[in-house]
């Protein structure tokens, strides 16, 4: 299937004109999403989308088209529009397409046939055993908002006058449920996944049992006062946090004045604890792949090395222009050109367990939900100030359950403050890993 | 797009697995955008998505399946798609007749984006990047973006149902950053409405792109804003969202039809404070989230939510309104072809009060200011809500004085809604939003006067 992809990408490439740069990304998914309510199955949506972005540079000039459609008809309209395109931007010198690197694109294991022939009853058994497991986990649960399975299995191709030519494809599958729990007028949530790569990955008790667990102890929660505390944050929060944090080491932000560590290459900006990774060759990660956005091989880069700054990432444009070679981050859709970002984040696991960091906490916070990132972290400046939920944390346990609360610090402060990291790496349906992360002197903001 | 008889024949074969309705979603969609940034136009994109997707609904299953294919034998293959996914015990052919109906937004597009030629796009970034840079020698970046888009919808359902629409939305935004002794400021502004480029007409784009680096330029003096709470003075125009995440999704059927809202089973009750009126409004002419129709083919309505503090309705799609015996409110919406329709905001707003904005700050002795609020999250089980303040001021003495550095405020919606203490006479509209739920984004707007809620948890870092 892949090659016929390729194929198209291939016969696009063809028609490049002397003098023209240009690159054909060809997708095609198909995507599953079941959702169970109440044992019934509430929705079943199925069908294949495909998709095309052609990008065109001529005299240092970049236009881009795209189609949701791979007809015949639609891909030499959508060349002509990107020529167009390119008409109207400004010259860069820098403006070009990847050229082969001499990296050869890794070999990862990220198609499962097992997922090609998981029947679509045994999915629907799926999303109901999560519904069926949270309702009877505790009765103080109250309901669900939400029980779903999906999956998707996707290729790409990618082709271009610069002699790249890579084709990829992959399956990835999750169970997802929102459980709410009730105790008088009190009603409480939480939140309980599994991802994987093939059905058999998945763990439904796992994920419902988490989210009742999550729900139930919020029951009761009462509003902090304010002061500054260590807080521990569970992996969930911590990948949240690393995603944002992947930004400010985006190249482009960098050589546009956008990062507040452009200037601090060699430097120490964390904890000596903190080593900071993109690894996209890890498969273990849902976000892993063998190719970036541009077609050049994925390939592990270190951010942060014992809390100096290692390096910044780079797609095929932002390298040039910095005077380097392109890290692999290009990260794109078929609507877009690439621009730069973290494909799989994740900080160095710790060789502590997520109890024992707890039991060294003599008055802190377990911070289990944040909401409102993108609304209060800025990764320009650096100030970060989001809503929060979690449990108090008294001479080494767990305590009440805490709500209405936010955290705040900057990143920069955040990062200098970090005191240890747990041994509990969690891969999550994100491009960032999570793991337990004890950090000191937040702002927590209550009553 | 479609044509009547085969769109017919399609529903018909949906519904013949037992199907207790069926409906063809088709979309036309064409975008294009130009982006500025550090001083180059990097880049003009267009796209062009174009399909159908189709749903069919047994009892309380839904099975959806979409196509980027429009002949007959891609709309059939889908159909049975969908029925096979929500296969019924009824069997047996079903004929459908389909009734075309209108859809009318009660004004017209001046000026087609698609006839505008693209350099006069272009001009637009290259003028703000040029104001926005002369307006102080702090700001140090500065990014533009400009886009349109023109989505002709067909919807025809197994009720007999054939309407069309056509909308055209234009959008322009600024950001700068300033540089300075205490690091980098961000400073934003954008204008959306539901009309092609007399946008332009409309506004000034060199004011814009003045106000945005202004923004920026002002945060660099900016303290950290305080932690703990206090009196929240919102200013005109700047704050729908606040309503938005504070009452309008959880006032949304479908969560509350699953005990998920903390508003479930309120109707009839006070659940703000006297004076409190709150509406949605998909018939707002030219504003981010005006319709004609919804996706599913229902005329848009102002809807009152709450009116002088008592919650008189939720907002309803189809689906839930069917299994209510009532009818649609128009508020099912989808992000495209791809997606399933649920119950989704237009243009959310609080209607002005009588007071004086400017009494309203005089008579708060010490508060927070915030003339821009951010983007927004609710859980609507509990109510709790934040939102992020993009411009905010400290009130000392009943005057605005120093500027706040960014961070969320947090609150519990039917507590919120219960300490509004003031409502201003200066009712405005604000800027266009991106409504998120579920994975899809749909396109929002939201009004508020100033107003004043007696206490917020304000999420900084001073004592």
């Amino acid at each position: 299937m892949s090659d016929e992809l390729l194929g198209i990408a291939d016969r696009v490439v063809a028609m490049t004109k002397p003098g023209e740069q240009l690159e054909a990304v060809v997708v095609r998914g198909t995507d599953t999403e079941i959702r169970v309510y109440g044992g019934e199955v509430e929705s079943l949506s199925s069908a294949q989308s495909q998709g095309i972005g052609i990008r065109v540079i001529v005299d240092g000039r970049q236009g881009f088209a795209y189609a949701g459609s791979l007809d015949e008809s639609v891909l030499a309209e959508t060349l002509a529009e990107a020529r167009d395109n390119a008409g109207f931007a400004s010259f860069d010198q820098f403006a070009g397409l990847a050229t082969p690197d001499g990296v050869a694109v890794p070999v990862l294991d990220l198609y499962r046939d097992e997922l090609e022939s998981f029947a679509p009853a045994d999915k629907v058994a799926m999303a109901a055993e999560i519904e069926r497991v949270v309702l009877s986990a505790d009765p103080r649960i109250s309901g669900i908002e939400s029980a779903e399975y999906a999956d998707s299995l996707s290729q790409a191709a990618i082709a271009t006058s610069t002699g790249i030519r890579t084709v990829g494809r992959e399956t990835s599958c999750y169970v997802a449920t929102y459980a709410m729990a009730s105790e008088g007028d009190d009603t409480q949530t939480g939140f309980g996944f599994s991802v994987g790569r093939q059905p058999s990955d998945l763990d439904p008790a796992r994920a419902a049992n988490q989210a009742a667990e999550r729900a139930t102890r919020m029951l009761g929660a009462v509003q902090p006062s304010s002061g500054r505390f260590t807080v521990v944050f569970d992996p969930w929060v911590t990948a949240q946090f690393l995603g944002i944090l992947g930004q400010t080491f985006d190249g482009d932000a960098v050589l546009k004045g956008r990062s507040l560590f452009a200037e601090r290459l060699g430097e120490s900006v964390a904890s000596t604890i903190v080593t900071l990774v993109d690894d996209p060759t890890d498969v273990r990660s849902v976000t892993a792949t063998d190719a970036d956005g541009e077609g050049l091989a994925a390939r592990r880069n270190v951010l942060i090395e014992n809390g100096v700054v290692k390096q910044f990432i780079h797609n095929a444009y932002t390298a040039r222009r910095a005077g380097t070679v392109s890290t692999g981050n290009a990260v794109r859709g078929f609507k877009s050109t690439p621009s730069v970002g973290c494909m799989s984040v994740s900080l160095v696991p710790g060789v502590t367990d997520p109890a024992a960091l707890i039991a060294g906490i003599s008055d802190g916070v377990l911070v289990q939900e944040v909401s409102g990132l993108h609304s209060g972290v800025n990764p320009v400046s650096g100030d970060f100030s989001t809503g929060a939920e979690g449990l108090r944390i008294r001479n080494g346990q767990l305590a009440e359950p805490l709500r209405e609360f936010t955290i705040a610090s900057t990143l920069q402060k955040m990062l200098l403050d970090v005191q240890a990291i747990g041994n509990d790496l969690e891969f999550l349906p994100m491009n960032a890993s999570g793991v337990s992360l004890v950090v000191s002197d937040l702002t927590i903001s209550g009553s | 797009m479609i044509d009547q008889d085969v769109l017919e024949r399609v529903l018909g074969a949906a519904m013949r697995t037992g199907g207790e309705f069926a409906e063809v979603f088709a979309e036309d969609k064409r975008n294009s955008s130009a982006v500025l940034d550090d001083g180059r136009v990097e880049e003009l994109t267009s796209g062009r998505d174009r399909g159908a997707g189709i749903r069919v609904v047994v009892g309380d299953t839904t099975g959806f399946a979409h196509t980027a294919d429009l002949t007959e034998a891609g709309l059939l293959a889908a159909a049975e798609a969908a029925a096979a996914a929500a296969r019924g015990g009824g069997g047996g052919a079903n004929v459908v007749a389909l009734n075309q109906q209108s859809a009318s937004r009660g004004y017209e597009i001046l000026m087609q984006p698609g006839d505008v030629p693209k350099a006069r796009k272009v001009e637009l970034l290259t003028r703000a990047n040029d104001i926005a840079r002369s307006s102080g020698n702090a700001i140090s970046q500065v990014s533009v973006v400009y886009s349109d888009g023109r989505r002709r919808i067909l919807v025809a359902n197994s009720d007999g149902l054939l309407v069309e629409d056509d909308t055209t939305r234009t959008f322009f935004a600024v950001s700068c950053v300033a540089t300075g002794d205490t690091g980098m400021q961000t400073g934003r502004q954008s204008i959306g409405h539901t009309v092609g480029f007399e946008l332009f007409d409309m506004y000034d784009v060199d004011q814009l792109a003045r106000d945005a680096a202004e923004r920026a330029i002002v945060k660099l003096a900016a303290r950290p804003a305080p932690s703990g709470q206090m009196p929240v003075v919102i200013g005109s125009g700047g704050g729908g969202v606040l309503f938005h995440e504070a009452c309008g999704h959880g006032l949304e059927a479908d969560l509350v039809s699953k005990g998920a809202s903390v508003f479930g089973g309120r109707v009839g009750q006070q659940v703000a404070s006297r004076g409190v009126t709150v509406v949605d409004d998909g018939t707002m002419a030219r504003e981010w989230g005006n319709l004609a129709i919804d996706d599913e083919g229902a005329p848009a309505q102002r809807n009152v939510l709450i009116e002088d503090g008592v919650l008189t309705d939720y907002m309803w799609d189809q689906l839930r309104a069917r299994k209510e015996g009532r009818s649609s409110s128009g508020n099912g919406r989808r992000q495209s072809y791809q997606h399933l329709p649920m119950v989704r905001m237009t243009n959310t707003y609080l209607l002005a009060g009588e007071e004086d904005p400017e009494s309203i700050i005089a008579s708060t002795p010490k508060g927070v200011y915030v003339k821009h609020l951010g983007g927004g999250q609710v859980n609507t089980a509990t109510g709790d809500f934040v939102f992020g303040m993009t411009e905010a001021y400290l009130i000392e003495d009943g005057e605005i004085t120093e500027p706040l550095r960014e961070g969320n405020l947090i609150g519990n919606g039917p507590e919120v809604l219960q300490r509004i203490d003031a409502l201003g006479n200066d009712f405005a509209m604000g800027p266009p939003g991106t409504c998120g739920k579920d994975g899809q984004g749909v396109p929002v707007g939201d009004g508020v006067p100033t107003l004043r809620v007696s206490s917020l948890t304000i999420g900084g870092t001073a004592a």
